[in-house]
């Protein structure tokens, strides 16, 4: 809501300056989003009389005007304006005036003609966007009357940003109750007196959905002069309110929708059939509107309809056809409460927003139309005359708002807010929002003043009071140190921890978008049918990721592009999965890792990350809270990895990862390089461990024995390793694997492995003949299960 | 009186403390000890011939013999020490390394800076004694609005420019819905911050289609409005390391009342006015006020015996004042010239 500081003070004239006017209303819930001169500056520009016009003798479309300042002799000005005549009074730069932008008027000759001032139109002053010719004056305005002073220049437009529930303040009249509150003085409305009918015109009317629109007031004027033009304090004061004047009958309505919130609507007597119908829609009528736009409307559309069609569309916009024009004589004024719930949307549905139906979906004061008809009527006669008929108004009393009446109590209010206020204090405050007060137990027995939609209950009247007393007068209390120590399961997975541990090993953290593209995500996850979203800002961010994987794969291209060759990122997020009807989001941890396993760095030689320098960084992450035996690293096909180097991460039955090169394919599509590693785990999987548990240490010296054994290719060191601790149960406390050899020096379907076995027992020193014991055991089993041999 | 073996003896020595101080190593210096102490040694021989002197000049003979050998062997332990020590420096000197020189191995990454900003959060508001949860990101309407008090068509609607799948689907548009969730299943005391993406369809120069708020939340017996301006006060004091002015603005949410935008002191000019607090001395950073009662009604929390205040704060914003972040859409592009920057500061 835009409007006149100087058009405010009209109504009330708090003793503040401009800007602690606007500091005030910030501060009482009405923000100031700007406060703006009603016009730039300018000076030297004064009212004169043109007395007489000549053709210019060297150009046709120039003329030659005398123009009277009031005093000395007439001014000769080269004028080009297509407008301009004899009697017309204008803004007149004299020579010296400075106009907006810094333009400076000097004497001048044009074409021959001495030219000793300018006649200004009132884009040239700054007071329109664009203007056809000169600014015309009143016929009152005084000869020689600096502009600035006679159109009241000397003032500011407040921009507010108003809260949907504040729209009570979406007016002069709202505003200035709401002012005058902050500087307790006292508000001035115009004198609004019923005008008495001079014809009996009028216009049938039918309430068919009153639940919609509980009152509908309207009245006939005959006999406006088509030629009318509205006033120039009018047309500033919509102007500064962000309003263009148009016709007299629409500029009026504005006004009084500005001035009392109250919007209004003015048809073309001549061109409605019979009566008025206030009724829904029906089923394929349509309405072009006032805009241009022709609706097909919707069965649950309440519109204003002739005995015809629909005329308009119900406190959202008129239609064309039977909208005021140039030849317009007769109208119907129409000024309705339209209850808020029922329009609720509607404009929106239609792709309109209009001043009016801001208004009505916010709430207007249900007991204001014949007061804003009567002014309209008021306004209308004096700038275009005309025989008003008598004022119709059709109410359904059990439809429009009932009043509220609140129980405030005292203590209430003290509890909510933290202080305690004097009873006058309040009383004080609540009467000057317009409310009715009576003493209640307790308390008061208060009633707001209709349309303050926003006061439905007891807190309501509690937050009143706390923003008029202002927020910055309720004291700060400082919370006691909470005493209860939180729950902290120490077996938890610890995501910081995590996050920490990446960020040890290299790791930067990426965030990416929650949704992705449908082509990169059928690339990576095929199996998935992403969750859509109905309205996405683009295709390219259109549905649900089913996997973090497709987010880091595009950081990763990106950065690339930038000359970052080595590239370690982790991201932490839900992934949207659906099962049949479910949805199951699922918090991941997935990681992305290409280009060399280290910085580029002096002494230590350059090697591309691989397969298990990413499975050491993923078994840290598991080791956070679970020990590394309870996982399985099993070989498993997965769309975006490569066949032969993936695999699924399981703890028991429960699947709580995956690992895995980028397949060759996808690193093509996609121009990564084809060392591009990736992980995902599943957190939930994660979310139980196990706490440490101590066992006793042996203080008997540890025997370290190596064995190299031989196996078929196919046969994994997990196998070997389970075999191994499967067979040797009493002293074995670790097995490790030192060599790895696979080549010419043994047979081509076998490998070689090398592990490391340490063998200690409790409570003795071994002896030779028991761990030659324990050996034998081992490849006994090795032997039998895995068809192992050792190597010579 | 002096006779020849006197002579002998002197010279003796004096060519063999010669013969010490200029070796020049232990291998050197080795040869020089056989050559006068060894078994056949110039001294071992004299101390050999000590039996073919007259009985009463053995005496002071063997006496001179012995000395010489003392100031001999003291000089050559005196010699090895000196040498020990030169080649001990010098072997020093020759393992000089460039301390300089770059360390080896892994160089930390580092956290997202919104990251950052959120763990900052959340241990600030853990201290004071609110836990963490998580909620749902796909959401309903019932979570998102109607339970919060904003009714379909509430023109409260339009402000969030909301992402649906279907009718009753949508991705939420603010971390208020956790405070439903954890009223539904939670009886008060309730203290909690919902850390979390949140998103609105909506992408220009100053916005993101999804970004991060914390929202808290308080349900107790005894609880004002002048509480919550004091955790508020408190929490952001110790969030931007200094003191602070701050602006509690009257505002509208649908499920609080009284209801307040919170603005700090602008951190970037101290007040006197800016481009960043477009020169009004003020940074509006976070939203709060009361739980409305309808809001705890709905979840069957009685209203006159419990009240509730709710803060929700922008994180994206707090991190672009604190690290002083200038473009909202860096945070999602995730360049790692940008990640670095939060992180070791490291090579790629
Ligand atoms: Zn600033």
């Amino acid at each position: 809501m835009k409007f006149s500081e100087a058009w405010l003070r009209t109504w009330v004239h708090p003793p503040v300056d401009t800007q602690t006017l606007g500091e005030q209303l910030t501060m009482a819930g009405l923000e100031v989003d700007g406060i703006e001169p009603a016009a730039p500056e300018f000076s030297g520009v004064y009212v004169g009389l043109v007395q007489q016009v000549d053709p210019h003798p060297n150009a046709e479309k120039l003329r030659v005007c005398q123009v009277d300042l009031g005093q000395g002799e007439p001014l000769s000005i080269v004028c080009g304006a297509p407008n301009v005549a004899a009697q017309m009074r204008v803004p007149v730069a004299i020579v010296g005036a400075r106009l907006p932008g810094g333009h400076r008027i000097q004497k001048a000759k044009l074409r021959g003609q001495v030219s000793q001032g300018m006649i200004c139109s009132a884009a040239e002053l700054g007071l329109a966007e664009s203007s056809s010719g000169i600014l015309s004056l009143p016929a009152d305005a005084p000869l020689g009357m600096d502009v600035r002073e006679y159109l009241a220049l000397e003032d500011a437009c407040i921009e507010i940003d108003l809260t949907p529930d504040r729209g009570d303040c979406l007016s002069i009249a709202g505003i200035a109750r709401e002012v005058g509150v902050l500087n307790r003085c006292t508000v001035r409305a115009p004198a609004i007196e019923p005008i008495p009918p001079a014809t009996e015109a009028r216009i049938p009317v039918q309430v068919q959905a009153p639940e919609a629109c509980p009152r509908y007031v309207c009245r006939v004027i005959q006999g406006i002069d088509p030629r009318a033009e509205t006033p120039l304090w009018m047309q500033e004061r919509l102007r500064r309110s962000g309003l263009r004047a148009l016709h007299p009958v629409v500029d009026v309505t504005n006004y009084v929708m500005l001035e009392l919130g109250q919007p209004m609507h003015g048809f073309d007597l001549a061109k409605l059939q019979g009566e008025i119908q206030v009724r829904l829609a029906r089923a394929g009528e349509a309405l072009t509107l006032l805009n241009g736009e022709t609706l097909s409307l919707e069965p649950d559309t309440l519109v204003i309809a002739d005995q015809e069609r629909p005329i308009a569309l119900a406190g959202i916009m008129g239609g064309a056809e039977t909208g005021v024009s140039t030849e317009t004589r007769s109208i119907v004024l129409e000024s309705a409460f339209f209850s808020p719930h029922p329009l609720m949307g509607k404009a929106r549905r239609y792709g309109l927003h209009t001043d009016s139906s801001h208004r009505f979906e916010r709430g207007v004061d249900p007991e204001g139309q014949v007061r804003a008809l009567e002014r309209a009527t008021a306004l209308l006669l004096d700038i275009a005359g005309g025989q008003p008929g008598p004022l119709l108004e059709i109410a359904s009393e059990a439809h429009l708002p009932q009043p509220n009446p609140l129980h405030l109590r005292r203590s209430r209010i003290q509890q909510v807010l933290g202080v305690e206020l004097a009873e006058e204090a309040i009383e004080d405050i609540l009467h000057r929002l317009g409310m009715a007060l009576e003493p209640a137990e307790g308390g008061w027995q208060v009633l707001p003043p209709s349309g303050r939609f926003d006061l439905v209950l007891e807190v309501d009247l509690i937050a009143e009071i706390g923003r008029i007393h202002g927020y910055d007068h309720i004291p700060t209390r400082h919370a006691i140190t909470s005493a209860v120590p939180q729950s902290l399961p120490e077996s938890a997975y610890d995501l910081h921890r995590a996050r920490t541990l990446l960020v040890a090993r290299g790791y930067y953290e990426a965030i990416t978008y929650s949704f992705v593209s449908p082509e990169l995500q059928r690339k990576i996850d095929p199996e998935q049918a992403p969750l859509a979203l109905a309205n996405p800002l683009s295709a390219e961010l259109s549905v649900m990721r089913t996997s973090l994987w497709p987010g880091l794969l595009q950081v990763a291209r990106s950065n690339r592009a930038r000359q970052q060759e080595r590239i370690r990122l982790f991201e932490i997020g839900l992934r949207f999965r659906q099962a049949g009807e479910e949805l199951h989001q699922e918090k991941m941890l997935a990681g992305l890792a290409l280009g060399s396993v280290y910085p580029e760095q002096w002494g230590s030689p350059k090697r591309t990350v691989d397969f298990f320098d990413l499975k050491g960084d993923v078994e840290a992450l598991l080791s956070l809270n679970a020990s590394l035996d309870r996982f399985r690293f099993i070989p498993m096909p997965l769309a975006a990895l490569h066949p032969g180097q993936s695999a699924r991460i399981v703890r028991g039955d429960q699947i709580v990862g995956h690992l895995g090169l980028l397949h060759p394919a996808l690193a093509a599509e996609l121009d990564l390089p084809e060392s591009t590693y990736l992980f995902e785990l599943l957190l939930p999987a994660l979310e139980t461990g196990q706490l440490p548990r101590f066992s006793p240490i042996s203080r008997y010296p540890a025997i370290r024995r190596d064995l190299a054994i031989l196996v078929d290719q196919d046969i994994s060191y997990d196998q070997v390793r389970d075999c191994v601790l499967r067979a040797e149960t009493q002293w074995l406390q670790e097995v490790f694997l030192f060599d790895l050899y696979q080549g010419e020096k043994i047979d081509s379907g076998q490998k070689s492995l090398a592990l490391g076995l340490i063998l200690q027992a409790p409570s003795q020193t071994l002896t030779e003949q028991e761990i030659d014991a324990s050996l034998g055991k081992i490849l006994a089993q090795l032997r039998e299960e895995l068809g192992a041999t050792l190597r010579e | 009186m002096m006779n020849s073996s006197d002579l002998g003896i002197a010279d003796l020595q004096a060519r063999a403390l010669a013969d010490i101080q200029s070796a020049q190593d232990l291998a050197e210096l080795d040869q020089v000890r056989v050559r006068y102490l060894g078994k056949s040694g110039a001294i071992t021989a004299q101390l050999k011939q000590l039996g073919r002197l007259p009985k009463e000049a053995r005496p002071q003979a063997g006496r001179q013999i012995n000395q010489a050998k003392a100031r001999i062997q003291e000089a050559l332990q005196t010699r090895k020490e000196a040498l020990t020590q030169a080649v001990l420096e010098a072997r020093l000197a020759a393992e000089r390394i460039d301390p300089s020189l770059p360390g080896r191995g892994q160089t930390s990454g580092g956290l997202h800076p919104i990251t950052r900003t959120l763990v900052r959060i959340e241990r600030l508001l853990s201290q004071a004694g609110f836990s963490v949860v998580e909620g749902p990101e796909v959401e309903d309407d019932y979570h998102n609005f109607e339970a919060l008090n904003i009714p379909p068509h509430h023109p409260a609607r339009a402000m969030h420019d909301t992402f649906y799948f279907d009718a009753h689907r949508l991705l939420r548009t603010h971390t208020s819905p956790v405070q439903i969730r954890v009223m539904e299943c939670q009886r008060p005391p309730i203290k909690i911050i919902a850390p979390g993406r949140v998103y609105r369809c909506d992408s220009d120069l100053t916005h993101t289609p999804m970004f991060h708020q914390v929202e808290g939340l308080l349900v107790d017996r005894v609880l004002s409005f002048a509480d919550l301006k004091g955790v508020l006060y408190d929490f952001l004091t110790q969030f931007f390391e200094r003191k602070l002015d701050l602006r509690f603005r009257p505002s509208y949410f649908p499920f609080t009342e009284p209801s307040a935008e919170v603005d700090i002191q602008c951190v970037i000019c101290g007040g006197s006015g800016c481009r960043v607090c477009k020169q009004s001395g003020w940074l509006e950073v976070l939203g709060c006020g009361m739980v409305y009662p309808k809001v705890l009604e709905q979840v069957g929390i009685d209203p006159e015996a419990y009240l509730g205040y709710a803060f929700g704060m922008g994180v994206e914003r707090l991190a672009m004042l604190r690290y002083g972040i200038d473009d909202i859409r860096l945070y999602f592009e995730n360049d790692l010239r940008f990640l670095r920057q939060f992180g070791s500061g490291g090579k790629p």
